[in-house]
């Protein structure tokens, strides 16, 4: 790890908040994509994120130094997301697809400031289709999903993270790869 | 197809890097001849790629300082902390002056403790110090809170601390008299003493 960000961790665990800034800095995307590869929603991301970093600082005095700290982040992450998909009741968002439209969602509806470039309309409309995919996996192989490709994890690493046997971790990406790519081979 | 259940095994540990050398090369020598485990294992790597090229994304850029707004207070001694730490030479010269202040007016407020720097051939008598006639004091003589009066001699400095010199008859001294009776005095000896004594030290 990073050993400014090691000299940032101490100063937060000896109080002083101003060091977590730093610490938020050099994460966010990563905490960001994890809670978006799991919840499917910018917007839900973004908070569920920001409540990740929040746990993570009410809790740094038992963080183990000689540990690697985005494992215990990530772990915060992974756990703060899926007790809110838990506990999600059927909401309404303007990302979700409007019933009996077959893929049209409420942004579709919203009046486009400007059109956007075909390449970039075209990148977003497949982005947007492939974490629909993803969202359409049971939660389980989706977590894992989320952890490998978001940033590189090793299985080990996931196995540490979700505090499953690395087995476990290897099967679960198996079936998810295999369930997304029945999904993706034809786009 | 016999072949494709070890076969696509072996294409997910290749994509999780878990592969030894030899299940790579038993691997490529069987793509090579198999045309429905090239199709499959082109699938796969495309997935894995898909789901890469996607995760870009980013919170909003304000995101750092919503989290740094909504964390739970920090004790207020480290707010103080941060700004000693900002501005080390106002801290370094703040804390040089409270000590400074804080040791003279304590020094200078222990009322009227008498002492004199010799007392064994001076006579307290009276509320004064006296150098009886006919005694001679070798070495500087220090005399605090109270007044002296030298009827003898003094073979060295005399110094006054919150008293008075009394004239009344003519002592001898050989050296300089000096009298310090206001707090500004008092800090301008000490000033005097701890540099002489720098000075001292450094020789």
């Amino acid at each position: 790890m990073d050993l400014k960000i090691k000299q940032k961790i101490k100063q937060v665990k000896k109080g002083d908040q101003s060091a977590f800034e730093d610490i938020v800095a050099c994460y966010q995307d990563k905490v960001y994509q994890i809670c978006f590869r799991l919840i499917g929603n910018t917007h839900e991301a973004e908070d569920l994120a920001q409540e990740a970093f929040i746990r993570a600082y009410v809790n740094i005095q038992s963080y183990d130094d000689k540990r690697k700290f985005s494992t215990w982040l990530f772990r915060i992450a992974t756990n703060v997301t899926i007790d809110r998909i838990r506990k999600k009741k059927p909401d309404f968002y303007l990302d979700a697809e409007v019933k009996g439209t077959d893929g049209l969602t409420m942004y579709s509806q919203l009046a486009e400031e400007q059109p956007l470039p075909e390449e970039e309309l075209e990148s977003l409309e497949l982005q947007s289709y492939i974490q629909q995919q993803i969202m359409s996996l049971p939660t389980k192989y989706r977590t894992v999903v989320a952890l490998r490709f978001v940033d590189e994890l090793s299985l080990a690493e996931i196995s540490e993270i979700l505090d499953i046997p690395i087995a476990t971790v290897k099967t679960r990406v198996y079936r998810g790869r295999e369930a997304l790519r029945k999904k993706l081979r034809d786009v | 197809m016999n072949c494709r259940k070890d076969m696509i095994y072996l294409m997910h540990k290749y994509l999780d890097e878990e592969l030894t050398l030899q299940e790579e090369k038993h691997l490529r020598l069987h793509l090579q001849q198999c045309e429905d485990c090239q199709k499959y294992f082109h699938e796969l790597t495309r997935t894995d790629t898909l789901i890469r090229s996607t995760s870009v994304m980013q919170p909003s850029s304000d995101f750092t300082q919503n989290v740094m707004a909504n964390l739970p207070q920090e004790k207020r001694r480290w707010g103080y902390m941060r700004w000693f730490k900002a501005h080390p030479a106002l801290t370094a010269a703040a804390i040089f002056f409270i000590l400074m202040f804080g040791s003279i007016f304590s020094i200078w407020d222990q009322p009227g403790q008498l002492s004199v720097s010799n007392d064994q051939d001076v006579v307290i008598k009276d509320g004064k110090v006296i150098v009886p006639e006919g005694v001679t004091i070798e070495g500087d003589l220090v005399v605090k809170n109270v007044d002296l009066q030298i009827d003898g001699s003094v073979n060295g400095n005399v110094t006054l601390i919150n008293g008075e010199h009394l004239m009344a008859s003519a002592g001898n001294i050989s050296g300089e008299i000096e009298q310090v009776n206001q707090v500004f005095e008092w800090m301008w000896y000490h000033m005097k003493k701890f540099s002489k004594s720098i000075i001292d030290w450094a020789n």
